[in-house]
């Protein structure tokens, strides 16, 4: 952005290995906490209100406000409270995965045919059972979808946490920002978008490794039948 | 609770009502800048999904877009859009950022432009075109208003994002409601942040809100 500096000078990539790597480890690091306990959070609930129709209802408007309210902003909320913390930022990134989770898990668990959950039954299964050894297996695709799509949306907003102090690639661009430095901007943003795109990829693997039973349908998809 | 009364002292301000710092004027930036950017990406993604509906081609590319969309990180968007803005001369300010969001408003609108389309009835469109109807007028006259509400809804996606995606761009020297937050952080005045952060999140719900409206007034199913 300074006339005669090129847009991207490699040597200072070169130079910086170290900081990229760092980042990157923060950003992942950021991202699995956000999911994992988006996903404890989602799983009980999930599982709770799926029966219910108006605590889903309430559940999903509920997820869907604090989903509506910008990234920054509800860093901001938190401040005050929680500080320029890793709490601030975990806080904030879990609220925005549960939306997609909370729904998937309760749209994998209706996916469940009545008759099959009856069989399990009539061969004796305990509800415990039933919910571990039928049901989840059943809404598995289902909830790892929802897993995917909220792993590659956190790592988008773990950018973000980077204004609160909490590091992640979102660091390089705050340093491009602040300097004028076109660089690490460049950096900063194509690596994490080209994290989602491999932690996307990664776990479009785990999916199909989760469900082998899947296989056919997938073939079909492969060569365009369905 | 003193916290809060002080936010809400900070709010009440006479300085806050009035001036280039003041709520309205902060207001009007964030409305304007966004209805810009969600204009320009409309202008941009209504044909290109109408085209793909009507056709009923494409389909992949515009149901695989919205996906891809959401990979964007917006703040990594007016990050790359910075240098373009400097090269075109514009520098630092609100350029960058309508720049950033006309990208990151193009993919829901695609998306549910497209579905909204192909979601319309076969036998209603091939009654139409019985009755004598040409191509343009079955988009215009029957595709598109059955297919309003889906479209809406994208839009209202698109509106969203927009709009938060404008609170990021007070990071390059825009204006908006970010102003608050960003200078709040920067001097480390909670109650800049904290009231800067409510008006925005309320922004955003009420245009989630003020679109879910218009969306239920244009259903052609509604009793």
């Amino acid at each position: 952005m300074t006339p005669g500096e090129p847009l991207v000078r490699w040597d200072w990539i070169a130079s910086h290995a170290g900081e990229i790597a760092t980042r990157i480890g923060e950003h992942l690091i950021l991202t699995g906490i956000a999911v994992a306990v988006g996903l404890a959070i989602a799983l009980p609930v999930g599982l709770a209100v799926a029966r219910r129709e108006r605590l889903y209802a309430g559940a999903v408007w509920a997820s869907g406000v604090l989903y509506t309210i910008p990234s920054l902003a509800l860093f901001a909320l938190l401040i005050p409270f929680s500080g320029l913390s890793v709490l601030t930022a975990e806080i904030g990134l879990v609220s925005y995965t549960l939306l997609i989770l909370v729904r998937n898990v309760v749209v994998g668990i209706r996916s469940v045919p009545e008759e099959v959950r009856d069989a399990a039954r009539g061969m004796g299964y305990a509800p415990r059972q039933v919910l571990w050894g039928v049901e989840l297996p059943i809404a598995l695709p289902v909830i790892v979808a929802g897993l995917r799509v909220a792993t590659v949306s956190t790592i988008g907003l773990v950018t973000v946490t980077a204004l609160i102090g909490q590091g992640g690639l979102g660091a390089f661009i705050l340093d491009g920002i602040q300097r004028f430095f076109s660089t690490p901007l460049i950096l900063g943003a194509v690596l994490s978008v080209l994290l989602a795109v491999v932690i996307d990829s990664a776990l479009a693997v785990v999916e199909r490794a989760l469900t082998p039973w899947r296989e056919p349908e997938r073939a079909l998809a492969r060569i365009g039948a369905t | 609770m003193e916290f809060l009364a002080s936010v809400g002292a900070w709010l009440a301000a006479p300085a806050r009502w009035s001036g280039g710092d003041g709520i309205p004027n902060r207001l009007i930036e964030h409305v304007q800048i966004s209805a810009l950017a969600l204009a320009v990406a409309a202008a941009i993604a209504l044909p290109i999904g109408l085209a793909l509906g009507h056709a009923g081609r494409g389909g992949f590319f515009a149901v695989n877009v919205a996906a891809f969309g959401r990979a964007l990180p917006s703040f990594a968007m007016i990050a790359l859009a910075l240098p373009v803005s400097f090269a075109l001369g514009q520098g630092l300010g609100s350029f960058p950022t309508v720049l950033a969001m006309i990208p990151l408003g193009l993919p829901p609108i695609v998306t549910n432009t497209y579905v909204g389309i192909r979601q319309v009835d076969r036998d209603v469109v091939e009654a139409a075109r019985g009755m004598g109807l040409g191509e343009a007028r079955i988009l215009s006259q029957v595709e598109l208003p059955l297919a309003a509400p889906v479209i809406l809804a994208g839009i209202r996606g698109a509106a969203v994002a927009i709009v938060a995606t404008a609170t990021l761009g007070a990071l390059v020297a825009g204006g908006g409601l970010g102003r608050y937050i960003v200078d709040g952080l920067a001097l480390q005045e909670y109650e800049r942040l904290f009231a800067g952060a409510l008006l925005v999140a309320l922004l955003a719900i009420a245009t989630e809100l003020a679109l879910g409206a218009l969306e239920r007034s244009v259903s052609p199913y509604r009793s």
